[in-house]
């Protein structure tokens, strides 16, 4: 199974990432900004979180425009799999992959710690490997996570069953407390919270590892 | 050429920034504001005869996120 992680200019979680997709069994590269070109037999790609291009304009808008986001959009649209966490996350919703927009937290305050977040579906490669209902603890480090969209777009996130987790306590102001949401054919996620922070026991907590190797063992059989 | 672009967060997009600058405006003894709303102003320097059209298009794929932010083209 063969994973690409995404770095640009400002990146500062593409290591990790690329730790807890290698600690689950992935062969994994790591994709400069400005290739156009993802490696050959990519099955996820993994958009990482950090502060591209220093969040200039808004978060994740420039990096939205790159070269490598051309190839990421097609692999999302042929039914590759895409995985944003944080920054990649507001990269998707500038690339039109993920409906909506991450806007400045309601209170202003950058959050960083580990939150409680209810996993609202186990129906995607993503969240198989939880069961719906499932309480997790994975860390959140954003200023810009307050998630929004209008009204129809929610209906469709609720109506579809594509949030994929909410936060048990809302940190950010983000709308009916989302903390990540999946595309239509449930192949794209984006999160706030970093599932990569929560794989080791060094880590404090080892909540994230079930995401990755569901994710890969099922790339892996398919 | 010049053109100037303003962008806003939409009506009815709550504005967190403009609330904290408000309340500012209120300790400091300004009374009477009773709302404010922060956005921003992209200036461009544009080779002569670019239409508003161009400069729309470059609004509406990079300058503003229109899921939350409406913008106005200025041509100065």
């Amino acid at each position: 199974m063969r994973a690409a992680v995404i770095v640009f200019p400002g990146s500062n979680c593409d290591r990790d990432m690329a730790v807890a997709l290698r600690a689950a069994g992935a062969d994994v590269s790591m994709v400069w900004h400005k290739d156009s070109d993802l490696p050959d037999g990519v099955d996820l790609i993994a958009v990482p979180g950090g502060f591209s291009f220093g969040d200039y304009l808004r978060c994740g808008a420039i990096a939205a425009q790159s070269p490598i986001c051309k190839a990421v959009v097609a692999h999302a649209e042929r039914g590759g799999y895409v995985l944003g966490v944080c920054n990649g996350f507001q990269v998707l919703t500038e690339s039109g992959l993920l409906p909506g927009a991450l806007m400045r937290n309601a209170e202003l305050k950058f959050v960083c710690k580990t939150l409680d977040l209810k996993v609202e579906t186990s129906s995607s490669g993503f969240t198989e490997g939880y069961d719906a209902g499932d309480v997790v603890a994975f860390p959140v480090a954003h200023h810009d996570g307050n998630y929004t969209a209008d009204p129809e777009t929610l209906r469709r996130l609720e109506g579809g069953d594509r949030i994929a987790f909410r936060y048990v306590e809302n940190p950010n102001g983000s709308i009916a407390d989302i903390a990540g949401i999946l595309s239509a054919n449930r192949r794209v996620l984006g999160m706030m919270p970093h599932p990569e922070r929560a794989v080791d026991l060094g880590h404090g907590g080892t909540d994230g590892q079930a995401l990755f190797r569901g994710l890969i063992g099922q790339l892996a059989n398919a | 050429m010049k053109a100037r672009v303003h962008v806003m967060l939409k009506n009815g997009v709550l504005d967190p920034q403009g609330e904290a600058v408000r309340h500012a405006l209120g300790n400091l003894g300004f009374d009477g504001v009773s709302g404010v709303r922060q956005g921003k102003v992209i200036e461009l320097d544009l080779e002569d005869g670019t239409s508003e059209d161009t400069i729309t298009d470059m609004c509406e794929k990079l300058l503003a996120n229109t899921v939350i932010e409406s913008y106005q083209v200025e041509l100065l």
